[in-house]
């Protein structure tokens, strides 16, 4: 199997198959709502998502240490970092794709509007169809343009005709920006079109299962800057109605794109503020260090 | 947050805010001596020097335009953000502020010439009473805005905004005494206009020193002070901060 049909095979899996020891190792342990490390302010008022005390360790590892932060309704929080701070761990919390990991454990505390994420109620494939997720690397299934789409909301079970179907994927690839450029080609596999467009393929794809949330890794490291362009155009319009928690290498699109920004640095989160804030008079040394080009 | 004085790891980076800053304080320069060269013409009745002074005020238009053009091309290649950010825009105002000042002196060798143009008699020395202390604490502002500027002090900056009161009252008190030669004596008009016009000159010096020093506070602190209830209430918060970051 070559190295993208693999991952879209654990993409697969993971959609479908929730690790079965992962309730038992997350076990609600909340041990400091007030994180001491954490300079600015962690609430907001309409909550989408509220994590606090959120601990990940890597067998021995401790990667993630006693983070707390609201995410709003709404909003577009960009979470910023030099690599191995944190940040991706973090945002792989907030839909359980690291109970994956079999050496992952995670401790504390995340709740979707009111669901604790890691109660043992909660179905996973739920959760991810709630709390969708863009990658690094454009995957689109090797599939047709319209089964891309059109496979997320088959298997939850959101449609039941043909002609519901097809508005539904129609309505997706149109939020995503895409459908002028694909109209005449659905049947087309979806690894046919552009990096930028099979990106914006996967956001149609994550929007389809109409999520509340849309986590994004990276999502436009692997673009030209006119595909990122028009990717942060869409995530702006997007914002309307999901939110959006999207971990980024480049600070110039966290400043683009964000509300809020959230700086980790050695699995601690250190400074959370308003976007305009961070990036004019960031309160912490280490927040100004990074973000400066001061990487010490 | 105070600023960072560790270094980028793109050293140019580095190099170029330096050269900024160097350039700037070298206009500073330019105008301090502009301010002391006028200020003696004026004092020694020199007419040659007073024109030195008018010529010399397009060395200090020159170097606005090359740092305008500097500041821009960091702006737009290096992309500041945070403190380098407010150090360029800081520096960016400080540059128009002092080619105001450089104008203000210009100002004052126009009158100069003005005054002492041969046709007129000279004026009487209490005319010129207030001139030479109001420059002075005019220079010493500006002397001690650049000064905080290179060691970036938050407290002499606000150290100057607060002497442009005293700038301000001594401009008020020597306009009364100026009107009150007028009334008494109808024929020192046209020379007591020409000295207003030096005081008022000197008075937005003061000004734009005060603007300085806003610029200072802003680039330090992050904070826009440009408002007197502002500043009040920026004062009283960073005493509250520096409290808050003593406490462990």
């Amino acid at each position: 199997m070559s190295t993208t049909t693999i991952e879209i095979k654990t993409a697969l899996d993971t959609m479908l198959k929730p690790n079965p020891h992962v309730g038992k190792q997350s076990s609600v342990e909340v041990t400091d709502y007030n994180n001491r490390q954490t300079v600015g302010k962690i609430t907001v008022d309409h909550p989408k998502m509220i994590c606090r005390g959120v601990n990940v360790y890597y067998g021995e590892k401790h990667a993630l240490k006693n983070v707390g932060i609201d995410i709003g309704a709404n909003e577009v929080i960009a979470f910023i970092g030099p690599s191995g701070c944190g940040k991706s761990t973090f945002l792989r919390c907030l839909n359980r794709m690291n109970d994956t990991i079999p050496v992952c454990r995670v401790v504390g505390q995340i709740k979707l509007d009111n669901d604790d994420i890691y109660d043992k109620s909660i179905d996973v494939v739920q959760l991810r169809a709630r709390v969708g997720m863009v990658f690094q690397k454009p995957n689109p299934f090797p599939k047709s343009i319209y089964e891309n789409v059109a496979y997320g909301p088959r298997i939850h079970g959101m449609v039941n005709t043909k002609p519901e179907l097809d508005d539904l994927v129609r309505a997706s690839l149109e939020r995503a920006g895409l459908i002028k450029e694909v109209e005449k080609r659905l049947e087309e596999p979806g690894t046919s079109l552009s990096g930028g467009q099979q990106q914006r393929l996967c956001i149609a794809r994550a929007i389809a299962v109409d999520p509340e949330v849309i986590l994004m890794d990276e999502p436009c490291s692997a673009l030209d800057p006119i595909a990122t362009a028009k990717i942060e155009e869409l995530i702006d319009e997007l914002r309307e109605k999901y939110t959006i928690v999207i971990v980024t290498h480049s600070m110039q699109q966290a400043a683009r794109v964000s509300q809020r920004t959230a700086y980790f640095h050695l699995g601690d989160l250190i400074e959370v503020g308003e976007t305009d804030q961070i990036f004019t008079n960031p309160k912490h040394k280490l927040t100004e260090d990074y973000i400066t080009g001061r990487f010490g | 947050m105070a600023i960072s004085h560790d270094a980028h790891t793109v050293k140019q980076f580095d190099l170029q805010l330096a050269n900024l800053r160097n350039l700037v304080l070298e206009m500073g320069g330019l105008v301090e001596d502009q301010i002391k060269r006028a200020i003696k013409a004026l004092d020694e009745e020199d007419m040659t020097a007073a024109r030195e002074v008018i010529a010399r005020d397009r060395l200090i238009n020159g170097m606005q335009v090359k740092i305008d053009e500097d500041c821009i091309s960091l702006i737009a290649l290096r992309q500041p953000v945070s403190s380098d950010l407010r150090t360029v825009m800081a520096l960016f105002n400080t540059v128009s502020e002092l080619e105001r000042i450089g104008d203000g002196t210009k100002k004052v060798a126009r009158m100069t010439i003005q005054i002492y143009d041969g046709v007129s008699s000279p004026p009487s020395a209490r005319l010129l009473r207030d001139v030479t202390p109001m420059a002075e604490l005019a220079a010493e502002m500006l002397h001690n805005g650049l000064d905080a500027l290179v060691r970036l002090d938050v407290e002499k900056a606000l150290h100057i905004i607060r002497s442009d009161d005293d700038l301000d009252q001594e401009f008020q008190s020597a306009l009364r005494r100026l009107i009150t030669y007028m009334m008494e004596d109808s024929r020192t008009i046209g020379h007591a206009i020409n000295v207003i016009f030096i005081i008022k000159a000197l008075e937005r010096i003061g000004d734009h020193c005060k603007n300085i020093a806003e610029h200072i506070v802003y680039l330090v602190e992050g904070k826009n002070i440009q408002q007197r209830r502002n500043l009040d209430m920026s004062l009283a918060t960073f005493a509250q901060e520096k409290q808050q970051e003593q406490q462990p």
